[in-house]
């Protein structure tokens, strides 16, 4: 058909009906060994996935409306008043942290921290299959802090936390008038000291410091000691990051602990700030 | 299939007709007309051409390669959840534009137009729940997005880049959720709104109840909190730039991050596998 190819140059055209089996279909799974074609095979489950996403989302939708109360007025404060689910991980942390750490720092910290996740985890395992005996402390880490830290205080936020931002269980009803008595210490109070004087602040500082100083150097110590690979890989700077992200996501559980058992407030009080 | 003369005349089709039946003819006519070339670029003959083809002329399915790894399709390997993901913020942004065709970003109207929807509008509280629910669901499909990709060490080399805008698109997810709430202008919302950006009140520098935010002459009519809001309470002003950035503002910066997101996972070799 020469006639055809000149009125669609440049473009295929089917020329002839051929009976039979297709020469791709199946079978050209096993053309490649590690690559499928994207059509149908990959495509075929998003379209699956977007038919379940959307069938999910409706029965939802058909079933339980959205939540709409009063109008909202600035005179009437509700008891408690809860920010939003996804962010009740971070209102629960000012019973432990002052606003400037728990609203401020912290989420500056797991923004950054998460960030610098792929620059500082140097272990070359684990690229593109489950493992977790290969990665070890990357993954028993994230896990802590994003199921732990994150996950479990919104479950405890949003479940937990009554009138006065006191602990509910669920099936306790809520009493807006409960009072929990509380006296709370500063850490120097242990020890007889105004955590409110001068020297009650410099104690406090040496503390804090010391914490970092402390959970900086002795590690980096101890891996050298034992001429850790994984230490020489990271160099100084790699293992500064990691070691200061890593306890300062541990002051939480810490100050948790301190707070639930020794009711401790402050461990540093100073005229500017408060840790 | 015949000589000059027949060429397209009636003559031809007939004879095409009798050899092929109709709905061969009708099939290969249409394929085959200009308008059909205009559109589709292939045929639909299944062969290893017309798949790459399909992917590769069309500009949805391009943002795929026409070949994907042989566990690319795999539920266990992805979980779906950054396409889950994308189909949701459409599904979102679908269902925002109509849901600002009854919505009027001031004190007065605002939270009556949720009654309206409710009470005028012909699915307008289907339209609604979606609009919520949906964004839950991409709240919680985004974590597990994250999750899924550092379980995979999908964030290794060479793929640390999108990692980070990754996590800008994980922090854009919740500020547009965040801004949201505020719009129905209910109790929920206002007072959710007011204990989220108190903290930024506390910002140490740039909050006036922040560390060291008196120094810089902060007050609570000039720091962080009050550009947010727009005032020193939350009010008419927040609310409108609330909405502004809910519906504006945050969708053009998440699109742009998009864009890079999906161009980089290909740039970087597509979806990650063993190495």
């Amino acid at each position: 058909m020469a006639e055809d190819k000149e009125t669609t140059k440049g473009r295929y055209r089917a020329l002839a009906f051929v009976k039979g089996e297709s020469l791709a279909k199946e079978k050209d799974r096993e053309v490649s060994k590690d690559e499928v074609h994207t059509w149908p095979y990959l495509v075929r489950v998003e379209f699956l996935a977007a038919i379940i996403m959307t069938i999910i989302l409706m029965v939802w939708a058909i079933t339980l409306d959205a939540p709409l109360e009063d109008p909202s007025d600035p005179t009437l404060t509700p008891n408690p008043a809860k920010a939003p689910w996804y962010f009740l991980g971070l209102q629960e942390m000012l019973v432990y942290f002052d606003p400037w750490i728990a609203g401020v720092i912290y989420p500056s910290f797991i923004v950054i921290g998460l960030m610098v996740i792929p620059y500082v985890d140097v272990n070359p395992k684990g690229n593109g299959y489950y493992t977790l005996k290969e990665r070890k402390f990357a993954i028993l880490t994230f896990c802590f802090g994003f199921h732990v830290l994150w996950i479990l205080l919104i479950i405890v936020g949003v479940f937990m936390r009554g009138p006065g931002w006191i602990w509910f269980w669920p099936w306790e009803t809520w009493d807006a008038h409960r009072v929990v008595a509380e006296t709370n210490y500063d850490l120097t109070h242990f020890i007889g000291v105004d955590s409110k004087s001068f020297l009650g602040s410099v104690i406090g500082g040496s503390v804090v410091v010391l914490y970092y100083f402390v959970t900086l150097t002795i590690p980096y110590l101890f891996l050298k000691l034992i001429g850790s690979q994984t230490l020489e890989k990271l160099g100084i700077v790699r293992y500064a990051i990691v070691a200061l992200l890593f306890w300062t996501m541990m002051t939480l559980p810490i100050k948790m602990f301190l707070k639930l058992v020794f009711h401790m407030k402050y461990i540093w009080v100073t005229p500017w700030f408060n840790i | 299939m015949g000589n000059k003369k027949e060429k397209g005349s009636i003559l031809k089709i007939l004879r095409l007709i009798r050899e092929h039946g109709v709905v061969n003819v009708v099939k290969d006519m249409t394929l085959n007309s200009q308008v059909w070339r205009s559109f589709f670029r292939h045929g639909l003959e299944d062969t290893p051409k017309t798949r790459m083809e399909t992917i590769i002329n069309n500009s949805f399915l391009h943002l795929h390669p026409a070949k994907v790894k042989r566990h690319a399709p795999l539920f266990r390997f992805t979980w779906c959840m950054g396409g889950i993901t994308f189909f949701l913020f459409l599904v979102l942004t679908i269902t925002g534009v109509f849901l600002m065709f009854y919505y009027h970003p001031n004190v007065r109207d605002a939270y009556w137009d949720m009654k309206g929807l409710e009470y005028h509008v012909p699915f307008g509280t289907l339209l609604r729940n979606l609009h919520r629910w949906g964004a839950h669901l991409m709240v919680i499909a985004v974590w597990f997005h994250m999750f899924r990709v550092f379980m995979t060490g999908s964030y290794k080399p060479p793929r640390e880049f999108n990692w980070v805008i990754g996590v800008v698109l994980l922090v854009m997810t919740l500020l547009l959720s965040f801004t949201g709430y505020l719009l129905p202008w209910d109790q929920l919302g206002f007072w959710a709104v007011t204990v989220g950006t108190n903290m930024a009140r506390a910002t140490p520098l740039l909050g006036h109840e922040g560390p060291f935010g008196n120094l810089l002459g902060m007050t609570a009519y000039n720091d962080i909190r009050f550009a947010l809001l727009g005032g020193s309470l939350v009010g008419g002003n927040a609310l409108l730039r609330a909405y502004i950035w809910h519906c504006i503002g945050l969708p053009m910066i998440v699109s742009t991050f998009l864009i890079v997101h999906f161009w980089r996972i290909r740039k970087d070799g597509g979806i990650s596998g063993k190495l």
